[in-house]
């Protein structure tokens, strides 16, 4: 079980939170023509890294914030963790 | 029967207190203090079970966790557990054991012909044998190999007994309490930090306490009896005996099994069985020492074969002789502590050396109490079948492959040291990179993934004197990292025997003519020749060898037979150990209790139970519950001897002619609050929402990215900035996440909070013809007309002193309202509509009268929204905004999602009127067409229409929209069922929706 550090409660167990997926995504603008590809890229396609992973989470069971962490999907390390409208470093 | 093989003093028992216990069915005696296996040993009983694949006589070979083979099926207060370790099982008054594996009885063992029929058995044998033919499989082979292995029987009773979590977080974990485990924990304690010292068996100390060590002037023994009292009495250190530490996960935290009563005849009461600890520690130390590894020569499996580790602990500890005649085969200075044991109980050994001429004090000692030592000599192979008579012996040549003149010595137990393997299992786990170790033959930790430090003989440090010295300082400089403290401890004097080098031999040739079984894995039985096999078969990856053969795998995970099995793969490779690599070693480290794993989430505590308000009321007339999702809801309620096909009829026929009340506290209720919340609705839901008015209703499916419908429900607007959002009782959750996603992420510039206020308030709907004068009564000083009132419209109003919101919903589809009050409010309210309703004909309806209406009157619901449907599918495209962007629009354009044939939601009606259909059901043209059967569409919700009093059913069916009027059939394997029907519109009933407007 991870140790996840909630910008906003501190250390918690991964029990409290969700996983949302690929933080990096950006949703593609309201009312603006995308093609199929791009909105295919939005939805479907991910990249699947080995190593540094920026995802999202969501302190379920907590403060209900969605929260960005930057974790190593081969080894779990957390190597830091952002609020939502945190500037990535 | 006398214990012929306890020695008359010596021991850690409790020699004034006499345990009787029955092991295949025959009565014993022990003491207290001792295990199953040192009072059957002290009863002479060495034939415990039968091997797995070979079925050959299984004796003991440890003495403690390490045991391969000594599973036995435990009876205990009426409760039955398999796969417990009679070396580990404490006895208590009144244990009932028995052997597993064997049919019908351990000495006359049915599968033993597996023996003589092994060429069937050979490596793979899970993945060749039973493969053809196939027609074999479920009658012949499952059966026998069910029959036949296994580690016991699980019980099919509910387990009486309970278990519990605990949840713990520590600066340091010391996982095992030998000597580098005590070290470390005292002076860690001493500098402050919170300490848990775990110890797997009901004894501290660990090798210290069958050493023939001396420790700051006292017996190793002494020395931590007297450390352990000191921490026992420290406000900052937990200790705990009969506790595993046998996982090591994640962020370090580890997984730890107390073993709380499985010592005493029966649980106390308000005890637990186990107790499973999840630790989180800052720091921790694994002094989980070492475990002997065997050697391996012909028929090494033969009961009285064991551990020369075991021999020792069973003579030191327990006081018991594991024979009178004993061989100590070794390669290493060891053998020679056990066999000097022997001696000083009056019992003659003879020593095996496989090294020439070695010399060392405790070689020097033996010789001179006379013990009879045979250098460069090795057994070549156990004689006796249920029990070791004899053993073949030669000399061997100095490069340890040509064997003299086969001699044999009379013996009753052969004793083997093939020197020490360092557990690494928690290392390893933790995601340490282990590195092998030249010097011991063994792997030891290497560079540590987590904050996880090994020390003492699981490190490989196999001298007392540097493994105190090691750990106390290790014990001092990770706790003053944590506490900033600096407690100086002198570092006790030691007083221990000096070794000399191990011989780097393991593995016994052949002799000449002889096909002798050499066993690895004694567990899985896994001998030499089947590693031999699977590498001439190609496999060469260790991973695929242990799959292959077994080796190394299933609840031993490899604790005897890892490194054996590594050196042979690597001597036939002609590779060195470190670049074959060792398995992965899984946890849990020993088998742990499914009830342990569960704890207390079992039956009504699997999960929580959410009751309404107006639970009781239910309760009181009669109500049937049904689970909605962790919500309780009444299905029914029964009058008399009524079915809940009877009474669902009647509460939904009495909807359509008088009225009903329904409670509908589960439903998903949201607050959106803000400035931009009509903005927000208009993104999240598919239709418009900019210009609904205050005091309005509107109905909205918001979808996900992807184009599926995620949810619906009505929105009402509460006043200028405040909406009042209802979700379905299971997407209440969902729902709210995926509002604060699009808040906090996507459009965090939007005015907009939003929180749960499902449990704030109680719902009743009151629907059906009636319902309009009931509100009235209800609300005397409220215009309740259709005008005052319009469907959708909202208004608030008084109900005898009470404030209520009542919302002119319906999902019905008969004239309805919702009338909402706070929760601590809601049997009043409930109470107020029965007894004003009585006059009307109220009734009650459950679920199961809410899902009829909703059904014939084709809404859609859960069944409909599956997470596979879009808006088009539950004809609800017209919701659809072509003016504004919403969530999952742009998805909407997928060529799927817009084909002419696109699957859409249909009524089915049986042609005979009269056939319910199963839901789940499939569609097909032709009843009678070969398989696999053209699905046209499934069956998604079924009812008994109380408005044409037949059966009617929802469908999801491909090209829906130009089926109308076709004839289909309804085919249910799984009830044997085919119907034919007639496809017609999925508005059964009032169309034109003129009823709610009324
Ligand atoms: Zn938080």
């Amino acid at each position: 079980m991870l140790h996840i550090k909630c910008p906003h409660c501190g250390m918690r167990s991964q029990n409290e939170f969700s996983y949302g997926g690929d933080a990096t995504v950006k949703r593609p603008e309201l009312n603006k023509e995308v093609t199929d590809q791009e909105w295919d890229n939005f939805v479907y396609n991910r990249v699947s890294p080995r190593g540094k992973h920026l995802e999202l989470w969501q302190h379920l069971s907590g403060c209900r914030q969605w929260i960005k962490v930057e974790r190593d999907t081969a080894t779990h390390e957390i190597f830091r963790t952002y609020k939502a409208n945190e500037e990535i470093a | 029967m006398t214990q012929s093989y306890r020695i008359e003093t010596g021991g850690l028992i409790n020699r004034n207190k006499k345990i009787s216990f029955k092991f295949n069915g025959t009565s014993y005696f022990g003491y207290e203090g001792d295990t199953l296996a040192s009072a059957l040993l002290a009863n002479g009983v060495h034939l415990v079970g039968r091997s797995f694949k070979y079925h050959r006589p299984r004796g003991f070979f440890g003495a403690g966790v390490d045991e391969p083979y000594a599973v036995v099926q435990l009876y205990r207060n009426g409760e039955t557990e398999p796969n417990i370790k009679a070396t580990e099982q404490e006895l208590f008054e009144g244990l009932e054991a028995n052997s597993v594996n064997c049919w019908p009885s351990v000495n006359f063992d049915i599968g033993a012909i597996n023996n003589f029929l092994k060429i069937f058995l050979p490596a793979g044998f899970y993945y060749k044998t039973f493969m053809w033919p196939k027609s074999f499989w479920y009658k012949i082979y499952e059966p026998f190999i069910r029959k036949a292995a296994g580690l016991g029987v699980a019980s099919t009773k509910h387990d009486k007994e309970r278990y519990e979590h605990k949840y713990e977080y520590c600066d340091l974990l010391i996982a095992g309490s030998g000597p580098s485990g005590l070290a470390s924990a005292y002076s860690a304690a001493k500098n402050g930090a919170k300490v848990i010292l775990a110890e797997d068996k009901p004894r501290y100390g660990g090798s210290l306490l069958t050493s023939d060590v001396n420790i700051g002037n006292q017996s190793g023994k002494d020395w931590a009896d007297g450390i352990i009292s000191e921490l026992k009495e420290m406000p900052n250190v937990i200790v705990k005996n009969r506790s595993q530490v046998f996982g090591y996960y994640d962020h370090n935290m580890l997984v730890m099994s107390e073993k709380v009563s499985d010592h005493l005849p029966k649980t106390k009461k308000y005890h637990p069985n186990k107790r499973l600890w999840y630790i989180r520690a800052k720091e921790v130390l694994i002094s989980s020492g070492s475990i002997e590894r065997p050697i391996v020569f012909g028929n090494n499996d033969t009961p009285g074969v064991m551990l020369s580790s075991a021999a020792k602990e069973y003579l030191k500890v327990y006081g018991v002789l594991v024979g009178k005649k004993p061989l100590v085969f070794t390669n290493n200075d060891s053998g020679y502590e056990t066999a000097i044991e022997f001696k000083k109980h009056g019992v003659e050994p003879i020593v095996l050396d496989s090294r020439s001429n070695p010399q060392s004090e405790i070689i020097d000692e033996a010789k001179n109490l006379g013990i009879n030592i045979k250098d460069s000599y090795v057994v070549v192979a156990a004689q006796g079948y249920k029990k070791v008579k004899s053993a073949d012996v030669a000399t061997i040549s100095e490069d340890k492959k040509t064997l003299g003149k086969i001699e044999n010595i009379v013996c009753d137990c052969i004793c083997v040291s093939g020197f020490w393997t360092p557990t690494i299992h928690l290392a390893s786990q933790s995601g340490n990179k282990t590195k092998f170790n030249e010097e011991i033959d063994a792997f030891v930790p290497g560079v540590s993934k987590q904050n996880e430090t090994t020390l003492g003989a699981a490190n490989g440090v196999f001298t007392l004197e540097e493994t105190l010295k090691t750990s106390f300082e290790k014990g001092k400089e990770l706790s003053k990292k944590i506490t900033d403290k600096d407690n100086e401890i002198s570092i006790p004097n030691v007083v221990e025997k000096k070794y000399s080098k191990h011989d780097k031999f393991w593995c016994v040739p052949l002799p000449k003519g002889k096909s002798y079984k050499r066993f690895l894995d004694f567990q899985n039985d896994v001998a030499v020749s089947d590693v031999e096999i699977a590498l001439r078969e190609g496999y060469r990856s260790i991973e695929h060898v242990k799959r292959y053969t077994t080796l190394g795998m299933a609840t031993d995970q490899g604790k005897t037979s890892n490194l054996n099995g590594l050196q042979l793969v690597s001597e036939i490779e002609n590779k060195v150990v470190p670049s074959v690599g060792h398995t992965t070693f899984r946890p849990p480290y020993t088998p742990i209790s499914i009830g342990a794993i569960v704890g207390r989430e079992v039956g009504k505590h699997s999960k929580p139970t959410r009751k309404s308000p107006i639970h009781n009321w239910h309760e009181e007339h009669n109500a049937v519950f049904v689970d909605a999702g962790v919500w309780l809801r009444p299905r029914y309620y029964k009058r008399g001897n009524e079915t809940l096909f009877e009474a669902s009829k009647r509460e939904a026929k009495n909807v359509r002619t008088n009225v009903g009340v329904c409670d509908v506290t589960t439903l998903g209720k949201i607050d959106v609050k803000g400035p931009d919340a009509a903005e927000f609705l208009n993104r999240v839901y598919t239709n418009a929402w900019l210009k609904l008015p205050v005091g309005k209703a509107r109905y909205g499916v918001m979808l996900r990215e992807d184009g599926i419908v995620m949810d619906d429900g009505t929105t009402t607007r509460i006043s200028e900035n405040h909406y009042h959002m209802t979700t379905t009782t299971a997407q209440a959750a969902n729902v709210l996440s995926h509002l604060e996603y699009y808040l906090q992420l996507v459009w965090p510039e939007l005015n907009v909070n939003v929180v749960s206020t499902t449990e704030q308030w109680a719902g009743a709907a009151i629907a059906g013809p009636k319902s309009r004068d009931l509100l009235q009564k209800l609300f005397p000083k409220t215009d309740v007309s259709n005008e005052g009132l319009p469907f959708m419209g909202y208004v608030e109003g008084d109900l005898f002193g009470v404030k209520a919101r009542i919302f002119r919903i319906s999902f019905s589809g008969e004239l309805a309202y919702e009338v909402n009050v706070e929760s601590d409010n809601g049997r009043f309210m409930w109470d107020k509509i029965i007894e004003i309703g009585e006059e009307f004909q109220i009734q009650p309806y459950g679920t199961e009268a809410l899902s009829t209406l909703r059904i014939e009157m084709g809404h859609v619901a859960g069944s409909e929204l599956d997470g596979r449907t879009i808006p088009y599918d539950n004809a609800l495209e017209g919701l659809l905004s072509k003016k504004k962007d919403f969530i999952g629009k742009r998805s909407l354009q997928r060529a799927a999602f817009i084909a002419e044939d696109r699957q859409r939601i249909v009524g089915v009606v049986p042609l005979d009127k009269k056939t319910s259909i199963p839901e789940g059901s499939h569609l097909v043209k032709d009843a009678n067409a070969p398989l696999p059967n053209k699905k046209l569409g499934h069956i998604s919700a079924s009812c008994w229409s109380v408005e044409h009093d037949n059966p009617f059913s929802l469908a999801i069916l491909k090209d829906g929209k130009n089926m109308i009027g076709e004839k289909l059939y309804v085919m249910s394997p799984l009830k044997n069922k085919v119907i034919p029907v007639e496809i017609v519109s999925s508005h059964y009933v009032d169309p034109k929706g003129e009823r709610v407007r009324s």
